[in-house]
């Protein structure tokens, strides 16, 4: 049993289901972020632990204790929303010792947590301040400052960085990292961003459709998807899926995918149960850090194959520089050094990591675990 | 026009510029008309009315047309002037406008942050009822307030006005508060308020515009009403009635002094609060004709 | 935000209380409002005379009513007068909000003055137009005093022509608001419209015409719907105007039901008056509302 167990969790709204048997387990401490296209009920899921929507089968349950049914202020959580939704008529300080003045706390207390809570964010000279009269990121302190205050048993986040400039936003990410650290608090976290999904979490929900698609550390989730779904949505540029056929070569199995001038071409899988798999089709999934220069390939791999192909485009992005080729038909981008010497519409010699590519059952579209 | 005025990119010639000045200031003219006539002729003797132009300035200015329209001239049978009829207004109106307006703001909290089932229905019931004819319910609501004990009493004009200010004022809350932000009440049910509590410290102090527009509303309009005045006033008839008994009085002379400063007198509060508060009056006005 | 079962006391009571607090209102709309509607439609196939009997004459009262000269008389003044009033607050709120939109000078002047006459009331506006419109001191007499001796306008006295006095009052009371409407929906245009228009070459007359004035439908049926529903309710004004006259020739519908019910004591009669002027209501609100809500959800 975990510290926050939700079991066979689902919600429907008549008789459309909008979240399918979801069932996590919670440890104290994690950063369990939930992250999906929007739709995919991520934030159902967040308000049903909050106590802000039913639950219509399943049950959610924290330090062992349903919560089936108990009203969001009784469930010793605190929240912060996407729009922060302070309230504009109250001060900061208001604003946040609000929920302990509803929680009967003595003004004395009151006052003694908010020097704290105010410290530590650095937002001791804005109390006397209006909602109105901050700027976003002093906004999205304050939000936080109202969840700290509290001194929850867990932390909800609903897209809280989503309205932030895109500078403010890797600031306030560090910054709700570092907090996470110091604190070692038990946090739920939604976001559509699978950066922030990456960087924050010590655990992944990707959801799609209302399913979970999988669950694991931001490691697993990227190395090894456990479906298409995932294999796309997670990383940027998105990992670049080949129709491919394999084929035994020599008794290794191969893939054979077509050049940009369509000749066909084998690239050696790592995985010799691949061959289980030949004179079938598949889809080869190769993220773009797999497909580099000779020079810049992982030494560590045990499999580069080369690859003779006509270029494209570059994009040179400052830190690294992008190649866009042609594959099986598909455009498919390699990210380089950025001094890497390519030059468009020439032929060059690619390197593909074979030990990172994966596979996945076209029909199912599950990875082939070989 | 709630919003900075947007300058339009049209340019157009000086001909057309004098011309539209021209209309615009006609129509200046044919707005502000009735109103001059009703003050310049409310201070002149009435033998300087019949004798004279209604157009011309006065050339005795009295101010008894006023004090005898206040205070002494004929109302139906009763010399009373229309006096007690202003405080049978200001009885009615103030308990009526109140009344309705805080039933307006929670229907409104509960319609838009406490959504049901059917909560659509509900509304569109409530919003239909302020476009009826009152017609169809004066033969029913004379039986009923008769039954009640309260016809002919300002308790029942407060009851009438009530009710049926009731789907206006829901409609004014409702749509600010759809535009309020949900995660606030949201937020606040985490920290704990309860729903009179959420209401009162969360919603009801970013509601001042709001209920200044439903105030002036309401207030013009049952302040304006004759319909129900007339049907359901008896001895405790509004101003509006009052006025109007005044003006067809068929016995003795016409003075028509009288009749346009009782005219003024019936327009004054309206008229001030158009004056003080005229922004939100027209966006009150708005907000009733496009819907949602 | 519905609740399990097992939900606690609280979560209960707060689930309750919403609808609590909204019953009062609710409970008040379907008696005095819909319960009304049908007590009255009800009593409209009654015999009921000076008080509500039940005995039930099936559409006898329809029939008596569409026999009934005074019903046809209200009925042609109610078009009359609908059609004039809707048309001419529509035309002057238009061309006053256009031109008003022309970066005029004193327009926070002009603007106040157009609109002053919507915070009056039909009985002020009424008693004003009367003098105003009385050839024995008003208009008729200054323009004779002026010296245009052979000036005549006695329509309040002529019942042919009674009708559209009551339409000039109204407009008088009515433009300015619906000038407020479509001055609002012109500066809701996006500017850079207009612009691309001008560079497109329209000149001004082709660019509201083809661009403005197809933008403002909204403002139009807004107009619309709420103009033709004063229309049908319209009653102080006629009273404080022209008491229905001269003679019969200012009766509407609104003065007709009242008449018939409590001075004429045919309350059957009036009741299926009032019927028909909700159907005629409903025919043009339950549309615009329907599809009003609809948009919105």
């Amino acid at each position: 049993m975990g510290f926050l167990d939700i079991r066979n969790v689902t919600k429907a709204y008549g008789n459309v289901q909008v979240l399918h048997e979801v069932d996590i387990e919670v440890e104290e401490g994690e950063f369990l972020v939930l992250v999906g296209p929007s739709g995919c009920g991520k934030s159902t899921l967040l308000n049903m632990i909050a106590g802000l929507e039913s639950i219509t089968s399943g049950d959610i349950a924290i330090r062992g204790r349903p919560m089936n049914g108990v009203h969001p202020s009784k469930r010793n959580i605190a929240m912060v929303f996407q729009s922060y939704a302070l309230y504009p008529n109250m001060t900061v300080a208001q604003n946040i010792t609000f929920g302990l003045e509803m929680h009967g706390v003595p003004k004395s207390e009151r006052d003694k947590a908010l020097a704290e809570v105010a410290k530590l964010l650095q937002i001791d000279h804005l109390l006397a301040r209006k909602p109105g009269q901050l700027s976003g990121g002093q906004r999205q302190r304050v939000a936080m400052g109202r969840a700290l205050v509290r001194n929850p048993d867990v932390f909800l986040f609903d897209e809280p960085l989503s309205n932030l400039d895109a500078k403010l936003r890797v600031d306030m990410r560090t910054e709700i990292k570092k907090l996470h650290q110091k604190l070692k608090t038990t946090i739920v976290y939604v976001t559509h961003d699978q950066i922030e999904a990456m960087t924050l979490s010590t655990r992944i929900a990707v959801m799609f459709k209302g399913y979970v698609q999988q669950l694991g550390t931001p490691k697993e989730i990227y190395d090894q998807p456990a479906n298409l779904f995932v294999a796309t949505f997670m990383g940027s540029p998105a990992m670049n899926i080949l129709p491919a056929t394999v084929v035994t070569e020599n008794g290794a199995a191969h893939a054979e995918i077509t050049d940009a001038e369509g000749a066909p071409r084998r690239l050696r899988f790592s995985q010799q149960a691949m061959a289980q798999w030949a004179g079938r089709k598949v889809l080869l999934g190769i993220r773009p850090e797999a497909i580099t220069d000779p020079e810049g390939a992982d030494r560590k791999s045990g499999n580069i194959q080369q690859l003779r192909n006509r270029v494209t485009v570059t994009e040179p992005a400052g830190s690294d520089t992008f190649v866009t080729m042609t594959l099986s038909g598909k455009d498919v981008i390699a990210r380089m050094r950025a001094d890497a010497n390519v030059v468009p519409a020439q032929v060059f010699d690619f390197a593909i990591n074979m030990d990172k590519a994966v596979a996945f059952d076209p029909e199912t579209e599950a990875r082939i675990l070989a | 026009m709630s919003a900075a005025s947007q300058e339009t990119a049209v340019s157009t010639g000086r001909v057309t510029r004098t011309f539209i000045y021209l209309v615009l200031l006609l129509f200046a003219l044919y707005y502000l008309l009735p109103l001059y006539v009703m003050v310049v002729n409310s201070v002149k003797p009435l033998p300087e009315i019949t004798g004279g132009n209604m157009m011309s300035l006065p050339q005795t200015f009295t101010l008894e047309p006023w004090l005898s329209a206040w205070s002494t001239a004929q109302i139906g049978v009763e010399p009373t002037g229309l006096k007690p009829y202003f405080i049978n207004s200001i009885l009615m109106v103030v308990p009526a406008v109140a009344i309705s307006t805080v039933l307006g703001a929670l229907n409104g909290y509960v319609l838009t942050k406490w959504r049901f089932k059917y909560d659509g229905i509900v509304f569109g019931l409530l919003l239909f009822s302020c476009f009826i004819p009152f017609q169809i319910v004066l033969i029913p609501m004379a039986v009923v307030l008769g039954k009640l004990g309260l016809a002919g009493s300002v308790p029942g004009l407060v009851l009438v006005h009530v009710v049926y200010g009731l789907g206006f004022t829901t409609l004014y809350y409702r749509n600010y508060y759809a535009a309020f932000p949900t995660e606030l009440v949201r937020a606040a049910m985490i920290d704990g308020a309860g729903f009179f509590r959420i209401f009162w410290r969360i919603l009801l102090p970013v509601s001042g515009p709001i209920t200044v527009v439903s105030v002036i509303w309401q207030f013009t309009n049952i302040w304006n009403d004759f319909l129900f005045g007339v049907s359901f006033g008896g001895t405790r008839q509004p101003m509006t009635v009052a006025l109007n008994n005044l003006v067809q009085s068929s016995t003795g002379v016409k003075e028509y002094n009288v009749h346009f400063a009782g005219a003024i007198l019936a327009a004054l509060p309206t008229l001030l609060v158009y004056i003080v508060a005229g922004r939100y009056f027209v966006r009150g006005l708005m907000a009733g004709s496009v819907k949602g | 935000m519905r609740q399990a079962a097992d939900a606690d006391f609280r979560t209960r009571l707060q689930d309750l209380l919403p609808k609590l607090v909204l019953a009062p209102s609710f409970a008040a709309t379907l008696l005095f409002v819909y319960g009304f509607i049908i007590f009255t439609v009800v009593l409209s196939f009654t015999g009921s005379k000076m008080l509500p009997l039940y005995t039930f004459v099936g559409f006898e009262n329809y029939r008596k009513l569409w026999a009934l000269e005074h019903w046809h008389t209200a009925l042609i003044n109610i078009a009359i007068f609908a059609s004039c009033y809707i048309v001419i607050c529509t035309a002057v709120g238009l061309m006053l909000a256009i031109f008003l939109d022309q970066k005029i000078r004193g327009e926070g002047v002009l603007r106040p003055i157009y609109l002053y006459p919507m915070a009056l009331s039909f009985i002020v506006t009424g008693t004003a137009w009367k003098w105003f419109l009385d050839p024995g001191i008003g208009l008729e007499k200054t323009m004779h005093l002026w010296g245009w001796e052979s000036f005549s306008f006695t329509w309040i006295k002529d019942s042919n022509m009674a009708i559209y006095t009551i339409v000039i009052a109204a407009v008088w009371q009515t433009s300015g608001f619906v000038m407020a409407m479509f001055l609002a929906g012109l500066r809701g245009i996006d500017n850079e419209i207009l612009k691309a228009a001008q560079i497109d070459g329209a000149t001004s007359f082709q660019l509201y015409r083809r661009i403005v004035i197809p933008l403002l439908r909204p403002a139009f049926l807004s107009a619309f719907v709420i103009l033709s529903h004063l229309a049908i309710k319209s009653y102080d004004l006629v009273i404080a105007l022209t008491g229905g006259g001269p003679g019969r020739a200012t009766e509407l519908p609104a003065t007709f039901m009242y008449s018939y019910t409590f001075t004429r004591n045919q309350m059957g009669i009036g009741a299926s008056s009032a019927v028909m002027m909700l159907m005629a209501i409903a025919a043009i609100m339950i549309p615009y509302l329907y599809s009003e809500l609809k948009e919105k959800a």
